[in-house]
């Protein structure tokens, strides 16, 4: 009788105890959970930890577990849904713009595992609850924002260089230039080339003429920058929401797709990711009567009329002190226990603040809070951009000494102060962008799915099983222990890529557990057929591994293209589905070729002599 | 030993193959018709709009939640039971962008007014130029798989069989597209997944036929074609049937207790698995038969004398 080779019995033992190592974080599972982060990103200290614990014991609500993560976030471990949402109303109303909390799950499994790195693969948002965004980037849009800017630089550079121009304006993915006098073109070219020699400058249609216009590589150069201007924008801003496992990441060409596990207020998140915020800092005109203006409205020369929060009217200097693009960071503080923002500047913003607070102590400066939404909406069947825009000024305060590029905003309430402090940190996004998907999965839908779906796999599993054993007794209960490993090879294989469990991704899984039964089902068969032309079980057993093997690859492989298609070329639901049949397909080819090959020998092999196999 | 076939059939298949023709052909012809008459019950995936879930604490008349809804200003809204009568499926025309919140938020006004209970289970926003490239991703996801495994069945068995697979690979998700037209099951991308999917398995299946054909056309020497093919079928049937016994299986348990989210799909996959045996039994090696199959596309180039070949 031919000996199977040991190493290859050592494999599978090494694949199957490190899959099962791997996979076993998920037998414990997770239950749901509360990440605490301050808004001021320190960490959250013992105190802080043991006095919400005590808070929570107070009000009934019973805690698992307790700790606080390398990060310095706090995370609190709740047996079930309701009273990990009764501790988030709890810890809100306590401890008010202290922490950012989001909604999560933590590992059930003990610290070992932990310490390990291994933890529960993660659950899709279908299977967790959350929302899925998906935004588009305004490309074009980008495209003629820095057209707009050469514009303006082309007659900032024509005038300093001295020479006329009749027009000078955007055409096309270019700026042409009209000037007075046509013998000046080689100045202007020059100015130009002097400005951006890159740029690719003609002669227009007209003598006088100059059209400079970009490349097709720097319109995408800028399309791709806005892009991921946008990217890190949006990222900063979901990091601010303070959501565990968030993820941001570009889909296709022109869109940006950001999943927040967890999240349930669709507006108050869409809202905050979408605004762009900004502040000026003005001095205040007290030469005029604000009412006047209000009354007329029409605003004196050199000023601008604006409204504060209460409505009242006030007028502010046109010159701009500083702006929120000179802007470095800005953090929540609280100074003589009012709300603040604490604001800095880079040097430029800096310096200019320092001339500023010099030459006008003790007059009052405004700071202007400017709001920007832009919405697509549908009108008569078209799509229009609406852009709506909010300024306001937030506070008016007498200067009352020296500052440069350090100071504190007061004038707004707690929650207003932080999240302006997070809006301003977060940046200003490049180019405009639209929410063209967005789907939001309730917590209790997501736990009903994972509940439907793991008791059909286990049904559908039992069944398969039953039949396997009847139908094929011995090699039956080896399949039935194949397809068991093919399971943990595919949740170990899920949790080392660190691919996220969908709804379809469990149906992948009950899939492929109905065809991994055919891989164990044609070498049977095989074998089978061997006995039946007298063959020895030994030589049978052989022969049908050895004849099945082109069928069973051949199968395989077309059904593993079809599913690289899919997940080359769909999105979403389509992917996760693809992913999961990809892992079951590799894994039955491992389970049922040399797996159950080792089992078979382990049963078989040490026999002198088998009369007869049980199949 | 338990056995459903005790020994090796011999159906001829091959003999009367027009017959098959005729009924896949009328069945292709019929599936196109009812697309095109019925229509694909699309959902929002390709059709762009708002699609909320609702839950409620029990059940719930559909006219009254129309009526609810109608008087909250809404229009052109359909409002349907998914899964139980205590949950609602309500589908709205495209919103702009940021608006799908608000929306939300004006229908659960409307639907705790029926009932205090009332919960936002799930609500899905797809803007129109999304739907428009989903449909076109799936599209091409059909026609690259389609491309992909006709190449390998011609590398591993000659372009006769290539075809052979690729036709009844495509007949399969036809047949079971006009079926889910029919029945009117909803039309979203995990029902795309599991149109791809069965064309994954119908190829599956075909390719353990035509691999047991390409062993018998080499120790089949003195056989006719038809015969090779006929035996190659009978040989690999208990195979098939075990095989889709246990897929169907598995994929009704997850239509009857997988929940309402994944009934279309496993609905789609169950037709599917049907059809893909009958096509790979019936279909695949008839039209590879027709196009000339013969011992000669299975012959080794140069003889050494393969122990396989031995009869």
């Amino acid at each position: 009788m031919q000996r199977y080779p040991l190493w290859k019995g050592t494999l599978v033992a090494a694949v199957m105890a490190v899959a099962i190592l791997v996979a076993l974080p998920n037998w414990y599972g997770e239950s749901p959970a509360l990440q605490l982060s301050r808004h001021d990103r320190a960490a959250v200290d013992a105190a802080a930890a043991e006095r919400i614990e005590a808070e929570l014991q107070e009000a009934g609500v019973s805690l698992e577990e307790r700790f606080v993560d390398g990060d310095g976030r706090l995370w609190l471990r709740f047996g079930a849904v309701p009273a990990q949402l009764a501790a988030r109303d709890l810890i809100q109303r306590n401890a008010e713009g202290e922490f950012a909390i989001a909604l999560t799950f933590a590992s059930r499994a003990p610290a070992w595992l932990a310490g390990l790195g291994l933890e529960p693969m993660s659950l899709g948002l279908d299977l967790r609850g959350g929302m899925h965004l998906v935004y588009e980037v305004d490309v074009a849009g980008a495209v003629s924002q820095l057209l707009q800017r050469m514009e303006r630089d082309f007659r900032k550079v024509l005038r300093d260089a001295r020479i006329q121009y009749q027009d000078v304006a955007v055409e096309g993915d270019g700026v042409r230039v009209q000037l007075r006098d046509p013998s000046q073109v080689a100045d202007a070219r020059k100015a130009i080339v002097d400005y951006d020699a890159t740029l690719a400058v003609t002669d227009g249609a007209a003598p006088g003429t100059l059209v400079a216009a970009l490349s097709e590589d720097q319109v995408r150069q800028r399309q791709d920058f806005a892009i991921q201007q946008n990217i890190t924008a949006l990222s900063n801003r979901v990091d601010a929401l303070g959501v565990a496992e968030s993820v941001v990441q570009r889909q296709g060409l022109n869109r940006i797709a950001v999943q927040l596990p967890g999240v349930q207020d669709a507006s108050e998140v869409v809202r905050l990711l979408g605004k762009v915020a900004t502040l000026e800092f003005r001095l205040v005109d007290t030469a005029n009567s604000p009412a006047e203006a209000a009354r007329t409205g029409r605003a004196p020369l050199g000023t601008r009329l604006y409204r504060e929060r209460n409505g009242s009217p006030v007028l502010l200097k046109r010159d701009v002190i500083a702006t929120g693009e000179q802007l470095i960071d800005a953090s929540f503080a609280a100074t003589q226990g009012e709300p603040a923002v604490s604001v800095r500047l880079d040097s430029r913003g800096g310096e200019e603040m320092l001339r500023t607070t010099r030459e006008n102590l003790n007059r009052p400066m405004a700071v202007v809070f400017i709001e920007r939404d832009r919405e697509l909406v549908e009108r008569d069947g078209r799509q229009v951009v609406v852009d709506r825009s909010k300024e306001e000024v937030i506070s008016v305060a007498s200067i009352r000494g020296v500052f440069s590029n350090n100071f504190q905003i007061t004038g707004l309430t707690a929650v207003e102060a932080t999240e302006l402090a997070k809006l301003l940190r977060a940046g200003a996004l490049a180019a405009p962008v639209y929410i063209v998907e967005q789907r939001v999965i309730g917590p209790s839908l997501g736990q009903d799915n994972i509940d439907d779906g793991v008791f059909a796999l286990t049904v559908a599993a039992l069944a398969i099983f039953a039949f396997m054993i009847v139908y094929y007794r011995v090699f039956g209960v080896i399949a039935c222990i194949v397809l068991t490993s093919n399971v943990i090879l595919i949740i170990a294989a899920l949790g080392l890529f660190n691919a996220a469990l969908t709804l379809p991704g469990i149906a992948g899984i009950v899939l492929t557990i109905g065809t991994a039964v055919d891989a164990n089902i044609l070498i049977y068969e095989r074998i089978r057929e061997e006995l039946e032309v007298g063959a020895s079980p030994m030589a049978a057993i052989s022969a049908g591994f050895d004849k099945a093997f082109s069928a069973i690859a051949d199968s395989n492989v077309t059904m593993f293209l079809s599913g690289v298609v899919l997940f080359m070329f769909g999105s979403g639901p389509v992917r996760g589905f693809a992913v999961t049949m990809c892992i079951g397909i590799v894994a039955s080819m491992f389970t049922a070729l040399v797996g159950s090959r080792a089992l078979i020998h382990l049963f078989y092999g040490r026999r002198r002599r088998i009369e007869r196999l049980a199949i | 030993m338990m056995q459903f076939l005790k020994k090796v059939p011999s159906i001829r298949f091959m003999q009367r193959r027009r017959q098959w023709y005729w009924l896949s052909a009328a069945m292709i012809v019929a599936s196109i018709a009812v697309i095109l008459v019925r229509g694909l019950n699309l959902t929002v995936d390709f059709t762009g709009g708002v699609v909320l879930e609702v839950g409620f604490s029990q059940p719930i008349d559909l006219e009254r939640a129309r009526e609810a809804l109608d008087t909250a200003g809404f229009e052109d809204f359909q409002v349907r039971n998914f899964g139980t009568a205590s949950e609602l499926e309500v589908r709205l025309p495209p919103a702009g962008t940021g608006e799908a919140a608000g929306i939300a938020n004006r229908v659960m006004d409307a639907m705790r007014g029926l009932d205090v209970a009332a919960e936002l289970r799930r609500t899905e926003s797809v803007g129109p130029q999304v739907s428009r490239q989903l449909g076109e991703q799936a599209a091409l996801a059909v026609l690259m798989t389609l491309l992909l495994v006709l190449v390998y069945i011609a590398l591993r068995f000659r372009w006769r069989f290539g075809v052979g697979s690729l036709v009844a690979s495509l007949h399969d998700p036809i047949v079971a597209a006009g079926a889910i037209a029919l029945l009117q099951i909803p039309f979203d991308l995990n029902v795309v997944a599991a149109l791809l999917t069965i064309l994954g398995y119908s190829v599956n299946d075909t390719v353990v036929i035509f691999d047991r054909i390409r062993e018998r056309f080499r120790s089949m020497r003195k056989a006719t074609p038809a015969e090779v093919i006929d035996r190659a079928i009978n040989e690999t049937l208990g195979r098939t049937i075990i095989v889709a016994g246990c897929a169907l299986a598995s994929v009704l348990f997850l239509a009857v207790l997988g929940g309402e989210t994944l009934r279309g799909f496993a609905v789609a996959l169950s037709i599917g698995i049907v059809i893909g045996t009958y096509s790979s039994i019936y279909v695949a090696g008839a039209i590879a038969l027709d196009l000339g199959a013969s011992a000669r596309d299975f012959m080794p180039p140069e003889k050494r004398g393969d122990v396989d070949d031995l009869p």
